[in-house]
């Protein structure tokens, strides 16, 4: 079990700037994130836009804001697990937290703060019968660990980068990796287009375009996907695995079982500390909701300056804590 | 003022009225009328969450263009008629449009 004073979940500017608010007053931190990357919104949806209202940056671009917060906050050695969802939160008897992901990573904590911004980003799913109940025996939404699928019949669907670049790199490890595409023409990058095209020209994969998923079959794990061209003709395909690649949507997913106050998809908070009515458990950033609140990257900072203040009180009960500027004291690293 | 007819994620329709002289587009006018609609890029045509289909009317909405295309065509469904609600501004050609929600309500 990891052991930590602060486990945020959600790894997007305000989660990652929490980091630094902690760090300052001593308190480690450890996020968390569905993402297989950080920086939440910014580096999923818009990291090549211009931002310009971060103090002090006429403009910066949302990618090359992730990267600084991650260079400001590496004195204090923050750790990660990314790619994993926070499915649970158990308060254990002295008042602190055990964490659980949907991959069982348990992370103990004396306070949550979290952090998840507008929710979970979730793999959007075609529609297709019986997709759950194939979903971990053949289909998954996400390449975690390329190895998985060495020697394999491998089906990837979508027409974006990710569709794209995952057919390139499985072509090396997979048995036979097909890619369906419902267009004749790939509007992701030329570059991956291309080598897609040549690789299916030299019989290194199969391409199949114009054409729809229709249907997956199998005994307890996915054994066939057929799918259904543009005249209406049906195409059946081994496969042991169907990666659907259709890009990523958010959802508020767990954090609205976690007994919290929820108003329209966001956690009421106490604007004091910005504390939600469960003890030793904050709401910072686009997640939460007070009135006047206003989702910018900048208010979720204060609020994580201010959060983070209050917070110190678990972590060192015995301790008074007195407020001082970074100018004073510098940044002192762990 | 214009009107369309909305088509809601049950099939239920209704009637929307709204000025067109705001410059205002098809995905505010859905929101402030309490559509589900997600909107999270607010406008930027970034995240598909405003997905709709023009079911009748859609001749003088003009082309999707190339951004609008790149994410229309990424997700799982699909349709000859799809557009981003946000990339339609609300103009006389709207007059009569009936329009379905595809986006994702949460
Ligand atoms: C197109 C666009 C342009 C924008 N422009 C600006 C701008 O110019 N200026 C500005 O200030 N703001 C802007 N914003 C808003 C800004 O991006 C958000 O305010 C900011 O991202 C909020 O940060 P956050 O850290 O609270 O949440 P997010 O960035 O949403 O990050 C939250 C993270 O939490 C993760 N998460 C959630 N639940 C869980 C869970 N249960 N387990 C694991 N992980 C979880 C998510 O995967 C996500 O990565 C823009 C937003 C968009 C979409
Ligand atoms: S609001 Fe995001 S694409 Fe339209």
């Amino acid at each position: 079990m990891i052991t930590t004073d602060i486990c945020i979940i959600g790894a997007g500017p305000v989660g990652l700037f929490a980091v630094f608010e902690a760090g300052l007053l001593k308190m480690r931190c450890h996020l968390i994130d569905y993402l297989p990357q950080v920086g939440g919104q910014l580096s999923e949806i818009y990291p090549q836009k211009p931002i310009y209202d971060i103090p002090g940056y006429p403009e910066v671009k949302a990618q090359e804001l992730v990267d600084n917060l991650m260079d400001q906050i590496k004195p204090f050695k923050p750790t990660f697990t990314l790619g994993e969802r926070v499915d649970h939160l158990a308060k254990q008897e002295d008042g602190s937290f055990i964490i659980t992901t949907n991959d069982k990573t348990q992370v103990h904590a004396q306070v949550i703060v979290i952090a998840g911004g507008l929710g979970v980003f979730e793999p959007r799913k075609p529609a297709l019968e019986n997709l759950e109940a194939f979903e971990g025996k053949g289909i998954t939404y996400m390449v975690k660990n390329p190895e998985t699928f060495r020697d394999k019949n491998v089906v990837l669907a979508g027409g974006g980068d990710s569709a794209l670049d995952w057919t390139i790199y499985l072509a090396k490890i997979a048995k036979r990796v097909t890619l369906v595409h419902r267009n004749e023409t790939f509007r992701g990058a030329p570059d991956s287009a291309a080598k897609v095209f040549d690789l299916a020209s030299n019989g290194k994969i199969d391409l199949i375009l114009s054409a729809n998923l229709k249907e997956i079959s199998g005994n307890g794990t996915l054994e066939k996907v057929t799918l259904e061209s543009k005249n209406k003709e049906e195409i059946n395909i081994d496969a042991d695995y169907l990666i659907p690649l259709f890009g990523l949507s958010p959802k508020l997913g767990p954090i609205a079982d976690w007994g919290l106050n929820i108003d329209k998809n966001a956690i009421e908070v106490d604007t004091r500390d910005y504390s939600t009515g469960v003890d030793r458990i904050y709401a910072i950033g686009d997640i939460n909701t007070y009135p006047g609140k206003l989702k910018l990257i900048l208010c979720g900072f204060h609020e994580a300056a201010i959060m983070m203040h209050s917070a110190f009180k678990f972590v060192y009960p015995d301790q008074k804590l007195s407020f001082k500027y970074t100018t004073v004291n510098g940044v002192n690293a762990f | 003022m214009i009107k369309f007819t909305v088509e809601d994620h049950d099939g239920a329709r209704q009637e929307v009225e709204a000025p067109d002289d705001m410059g205002l587009s098809l995905m505010e006018i859905l929101k402030a009328s309490e559509y589900p609609v997600l909107a999270t890029c607010g406008g930027m045509a970034l995240c598909a969450t405003c997905h709709v289909e023009v079911l009748e009317g859609q001749d003088g909405l003009g082309d999707a263009t190339d951004a609008e295309l790149d994410q229309l065509e990424n997700l799982p469904e699909f349709f000859p008629t799809s557009r981003l609600a946000c990339q339609i501004r609300i103009s006389p050609q709207l007059e009569g449009a009936v329009i379905k929600l595809r986006g994702e309500d949460n």
